[in-house]
């Protein structure tokens, strides 16, 4: 049996540096609306976060704490999308037509609300489902 | 604007992601599939007869109007051709039920057989030239995994070929877009027409045409097609039907749409050249056909000649030349569709894709032979089969342009397609009967319909024109005059 290999000092970091990963990429997510970022680049970190968790610890134990199936996220973002776009045809607007208004929200006062926003989240879906299912098909393959 | 535009497209994409979902349901996963495919070819004569009401039917996506946004325009050409995709994708979905195997079917065959369709009707139709890469990309990519399925040695080795050869034209088709957009400053298909219509055709907008024909021609099968004999004859029979009908066809649209529409300018150069690409293509198609004895290699020989014979009429470039393009391009789709599926059954029934070793199938399947029998005379142009309009409004329009020798070409090429298909047809259905129902290697069962399907619409259209002449008419005059299609695309809008 091979012995269990010393990373104290990456397992270390990746707890810290995945939670950064992960608060950057949701903050990079919201920022999309106005300024750079965005469903496509919020998603690609989200995906390179999970990616440093596969790499520290195995395959196995992600998988068991955190049970998704890629392949499903990918798809199921791709539906929200078109879902999001179809929205606008239920007004009798043209497709992908996009609505957005303000409204008081009780914690954080005056919010503007966007249908994009959904849209948006569709595609980090899928860029998240796809990068990752990627990721581990390559690394599942035997030489 | 028309929201009705936007299903043919996004159907069968939600459909195809559904089935993601849904990954073991398999038998749902086959009711749906049919579902879409006919509900897509009924929105597709609703939006024909809305175009023959009210003229060409667009759909400015998310209210962006042209040339800003990105749309859908539907022409009367390209929703004959989406109609003509959902019929056939509708008998190969029902042919793929019992070819195409459980464990192609567990790895999302129906959704990719979808996804292909939405790229396929999203390139009909689309009014942006980068929308247009991008619905490539889409039927590309599943074409790329419909082909290496299954795994098997010979597809890999094809999909290796495939999928290099389309890359690299897909770089190309990339490098026009960004010519054209550094020249006109726009990438909307009728901007582009007018902007190109102002400034005059010089040649570097005409070598940029050419870099489209060869981008194009390469997925059309058109003289630069050695790699498609081999990877079209990889994949299983509902597969490959799907490519031979479709894929190329997709290209020649893309070709027709550009040559008519934009480079419409300098016919002495870039439809010359289209005809003499095409007469090449038909003559070095012929010469394939003729010399294998391979029953999958004759077949998708036989697709290269159809899409030459299409592009000749194009090359003409006159009323008659495109009239009967339209209606060839409509029956070649039909009847490839037709005749690989029969070859596949009749690979499937012997077990062996060499001509020598089969015979006398028609003593046990009659019906088959006579199917097969049909096909090939409709896919020779005899009367009354749906091919033979087609042949004589093209080859009136060669000749009517002065392109004698296209035209001739053409004809030849015809015989060459009737020795091909005749030769199938007499060591595959006549001679002494060498398997007995019982050792054949599988059965006819649930196959015949939709070939029968098929070939009812081939003696159709060839017997009842009327039927869809108008409509085809209707595509002609769009197509012969962009004006139509830039004036519906910009809908009273000032064109900036």
């Amino acid at each position: 049996m091979k012995p269990e290999p010393n990373d104290v000092v990456l397992h270390t970091v990746t707890k810290l540096a995945a939670v950064i990963i992960f608060t950057f990429s949701i903050d990079l997510f919201w920022a999309g609306h106005h300024f750079p970022g965005g469903g496509f680049i919020g998603g690609l970190t989200t995906a390179a976060g999970i990616v440093l968790l596969y790499l520290s610890f195995d395959i196995e134990r992600i998988q068991t704490n955190l049970p998704i199936d890629y392949k499903k996220m990918a798809a199921l973002g791709v539906l929200i999308s078109v879902a999001t776009g179809m929205g606008g045809m239920i007004y009798g607007d043209n497709f992908l037509e996009q609505a957005f208004g303000y409204f008081d929200l009780p914690v954080f006062g005056e919010t503007e609300l966007a249908t994009a926003v959904l849209f948006d989240i569709g595609v980090a879906f899928a860029v998240i489902g796809t990068a990752i299912t990627i990721i581990t098909s390559i690394s599942e393959d035997e030489l | 604007m028309n929201n009705l535009l936007i299903w043919p497209v996004i159907l069968p994409l939600i459909a195809g992601l559904l089935f993601i979902l849904l990954r073991n349901h398999i038998r749902l996963q086959r009711v749906i599939s049919v579902v879409v495919l006919g509900v897509v070819a009924g929105i597709s004569i609703a939006i024909m007869n809305q175009i023959s009401v009210n003229g060409i039917q667009t759909l400015q996506l998310g209210g962006w109007q042209a040339p800003f946004g990105i749309g859908l325009v539907a022409d009367m050409f390209s929703m004959l051709l989406v109609l003509t995709t959902s019929i056939i994708a509708f008998c190969c979905v029902i042919f793929s039920f019992r070819t195409i195997g459980k464990e192609r079917e567990r790895h999302y065959f129906y959704s990719l057989f979808l996804f292909l369709i939405t790229g396929v009707n999203g390139s009909f139709m689309t009014g942006d030239l980068f929308n247009l890469y991008v619905f490539f990309e889409v039927l590309l990519l599943a074409s790329y995994v419909l082909v290496s399925l299954g795994g098997t040695k010979i597809q890999l080795r094809e999909t290796m070929k495939y999928v290099i050869i389309n890359v690299l034209s897909s770089a190309f088709f990339l490098v026009g877009i960004a010519y054209i957009y550094s020249i006109t400053g726009t990438l909307n298909l009728a901007h582009i027409s007018v902007r190109i219509a102002e400034a005059g055709q010089d040649g570097f907008i005409t070598t940029i045409a050419i870099l489209f024909l060869l981008v194009f021609g390469i997925k059309a099968g058109l003289f630069l097609f050695y790699w498609l004999p081999g990877s079209y004859s990889a994949p299983p029979t509902a597969v490959s039907a799907l490519f031979a009908a479709l894929l190329t066809k997709v290209g020649i649209y893309a070709i027709i749409r550009m040559y008519t529409l934009v480079f419409y300018h300098e016919p002495q150069i870039t439809h010359l050249l289209l005809g003499i690409l095409a007469a090449l293509t038909m003559i070095l198609g012929g010469i394939g056909a003729v010399a294998y004895s391979d029953i999958n290699k004759i077949l998708t020989y036989n697709v290269i000649i159809g899409a030459g014979f299409i592009l000749a009429g194009i090359a003409a470039f006159t009323e008659n030349g495109a009239l009967g393009s339209i209606y060839y391009l409509i029956h070649d789709m039909i009847v490839k569709a037709l005749i690989f599926l029969i070859g596949g059954v009749i690979v499937y029934l012997t077990g062996t894709t060499t001509l020598k070793e089969m015979s006398g199938l028609i003593r046990n399947h009659p019906y088959l032979g006579w199917m097969f029998f049909i096909g090939s005379l409709s896919l020779i142009g005899i009367p009354p089969l749906s091919g033979f309009i087609g042949k004589v409004f093209v080859t009136r329009g060669t000749f009517e342009a002065g392109y004698y020798w296209l035209g001739f070409i053409g004809l030849i090429a015809s015989l060459m397609i009737l020795y091909s298909v005749m030769k199938i047809f007499m060591n595959a259905f006549w001679g002494e009967t060498v398997l007995s129902e019982e050792e054949e290697k599988g059965t006819t069962k649930g196959v015949m319909v939709p070939i029968a399907l098929l070939t009812a619409l081939t003696i159709a259209l060839g017997i009842g024109p009327e039927i869809i002449n108008s409509y085809v008419e209707t595509a002609v005059e769009g197509l012969m005059n962009p004006q139509i299609y830039i004036d519906a695309v910009f809908g009273g809008n000032e064109i900036p």
